[in-house]
């Protein structure tokens, strides 16, 4: 362990699956808070066609166009699946599920075309969307930490908008304040979270960092505040967990064990989490029903009342 | 058209068929994304039937993954009743069974010899290439027959239980006080939707399976008031999605089930503007039609 701490390529995973697993926690939050758990899974899929046309178009496997063409794709879906639910009877759950394999579909289509034609250096293009932490460099670390560092910022100054927006949106919007812009501003941090999930960790990752830890820590707390904060602290320690456990163990993908890592500790939240956990509610039940199977109780609490 | 074309158009319009029956039933019951969730799930059973058994056949692999599709489905049902939203309840379960399927394949890659490409991604190109002998005789590719047959059971399925299903998809409340066992069928459909995904991306590929589990029985949805022509115009649309994504392919040499996926989108795209009952476009021009009247009424 601590010759692995002197390794600088792992410092430069650690930090960077640390950092993402807390950013994306915490605007997991927000997404399960507004119902949008599987809005992550979509965006990850619906950015495929994006890195495809940002390679035809730049011709450089440098990752800001790739990452800029992921960005502008998930938008498109996002806003495609906002096109299908408003203006038909087609629910949302179906233009997500629409959204994300014909996405998927149009994206593999235009890496084998780019594949078949022979554009040199088009090599490993299809592993972008299949993660590769292990091999994160410092550079890409950087671009984790800055736009990590902007999710925060943004989730911190824009908290009591996006609280209003998750638990009354109509009140919001009759105090004056802009809703929709708002709805757009979390899309668009759902969007940054997921496009630099996938270079480093992959379609499936990037839906679980987004949904898993935001569920456990809703398990623990009422408070939206407390409820942002483990969120997010859950994100990191599977971050570090995963990155830890794939280094020192037999050579395990990075990007499945943060998963792990992530539904162990989801796991521990729905057993042992105070008041909502399955043991305090078992225990619940269980004085509940012996205070019922007490004889005297029913009689005693009759005649008070009658008094 | 030879044969090549036409047996690999042939097995996209089977797939279409078997997949349209039961996504017509996810799409009305908002559980479209559920076919998306097994059908990476179902990787975890089908590795696990492998260390199991031993045996890369078929019969332990299909095992594997209508169980881990229920699993999936009833782990939803009952995160649920402990008040995690669907959604969400979906999102953490299919990625802690695929990421744990992962791990293992990983592990035991050696003695596995399940390649996680093959598995997953599952080509449409190589079908016509993988045939059943018996006594020396081919009798075709073997997906076309798998296909054929999961087709075959999700139609006397939901041909058995047609007045079953269609009453809980519309009124579960409705279903469970006429005594029909609303959860039983909801597992059974389940059951189908793993059954279908997984012969379905074994044979054709993820990408395919999910976008025709979906994509088709939402055009129709559109297109359609009533769930008999529902069910009947969806195969139709995923049988035109795989002739129209195979020339796509082949005229521009690309991935097949790629195109395919692709072509059922365009679909849906034209069935959301130019439906004649409800199309985005066909609502436009109603509406400013109606617009002029009123004027000239005005005047």
């Amino acid at each position: 362990m601590g010759n692995l701490l002197l390794d600088p390529n792992f410092r430069w995973v650690l930090a960077g699956s640390l950092l993402l697993g807390a950013s994306s926690g915490a605007i997991g939050a927000f997404c399960l808070l507004r119902k949008r758990s599987l809005m992550g899974d979509v965006l990850a899929h619906a950015a495929l066609p994006g890195v495809g046309a940002a390679f035809l178009l730049t011709g450089s496997k440098e990752p800001l166009p790739l990452l800029a063409g992921a960005a502008v794709s998930g938008i498109a879906g996002t806003w495609c699946v906002d096109f299908i639910t408003r203006h038909s009877r087609v629910k949302e759950e179906t233009a997500l599920g629409l959204v994300l394999s014909v996405f998927f579909g149009i994206g593999v289509v235009l890496l084998t075309w780019i594949q078949r034609r022979g554009f040199a250096g088009q090599s490993g293009l299809d592993s972008f969307l299949f993660g590769q932490s292990a091999a994160m460099v410092r550079q890409d670390v950087v671009t984790i930490a800055v736009v990590s560092a902007v999710l925060v910022a943004a989730v911190a100054l824009l908290y009591k908008e996006l609280k209003l927006l998750c638990f009354d949106p109509a009140f919001g919007a009759g105090l004056g304040l802009p809703m929709r812009f708002v709805d757009g501003v979390l899309t668009a941090l759902i969007v940054l979270a997921v496009v630099i999930g996938l270079q480093a960790a992959g379609v499936v990752l990037t839906a679980a960092l987004l949904v898993t830890p935001a569920v456990a820590a809703r398990y623990w707390t009422r408070r939206l505040p407390v409820m942002l904060v483990l969120s997010g602290l859950f994100g990191a320690a599977s971050g570090a967990a995963g990155t830890v456990a794939s280094a020192v163990g037999p050579r395990l993908p990075t990007g499945p064990l943060i998963v792990l890592a992530a539904t162990a500790l989801f796991l521990v939240s729905l057993v042992a989490a105070p008041e909502r956990g399955l043991l305090a509610r078992g225990w619940r039940r269980w004085r509940l029903r012996r205070k019922a199977a007490r004889p005297d109780l029913g009689s005693r609490g009759g005649q008070g009342g009658a008094r | 058209m030879d044969s090549y074309s036409a047996t690999i158009v042939a097995t996209g319009a089977v797939v279409a068929g078997a997949c349209g029956f039961v996504g017509n039933f996810l799409v009305l019951r908002r559980m479209a994304l559920l076919g998306d969730a097994i059908s990476h799930s179902v990787l975890l059973g089908v590795v696990l039937a492998f260390l199991i058994t031993g045996d890369r056949g078929i019969g332990p692999m299909f095992a594997g993954a209508a169980v881990f599709g229920l699993l999936t489905a009833v782990m939803v049902q009952a995160l649920g009743r402990g008040g995690v939203a669907e959604d969400a309840a979906v999102g953490v379960t299919f990625t802690a069974f695929f990421a744990l399927g992962v791990v293992l394949l990983t592990l035991y890659a050696g003695r596995v010899h399940l390649d996680l490409e093959h598995v997953l991604y599952g080509e449409i190109a190589y079908v016509p290439w993988d045939t059943i002998e018996v006594g020396g005789i081919s009798l075709g590719p073997r997906a076309l027959w798998t296909m054929g047959a999961v087709f075959l059971l999700n139609l006397a399925a939901v041909g058995l239980f047609y007045k079953e299903f269609k009453i809980c998809s519309f009124d579960p409340e409705m279903a469970a006080a006429l005594g029909i066992p609303v959860a039983f069928f909801h597992y059974v459909l389940m059951a189908l939707v793993s059954l279908t995904t997984v012969a379905a991306f074994e044979s054709v590929g993820a990408v395919l399976a999910v976008a025709m589990l979906i994509a088709p029985g939402a055009t129709a949805y559109l297109l359609t008031h009533r769930l008999g022509w529902m069910l009947g115009l969806s195969v139709v649309c995923g049988a035109a999605s795989a002739v129209l994504g195979y020339g796509m392919a082949a005229w521009l040499d690309v991935s097949i089930s790629g195109a395919m996926a692709a072509a059922a989108g365009l679909l849906f795209a034209l069935a959301l503007l130019f439906s004649p009952s409800q199309g985005v476009v066909v609502k436009r021009l109603r509406r400013r039609r109606v617009g002029l009247r009123k004027e000239d009424v005005l005047q």
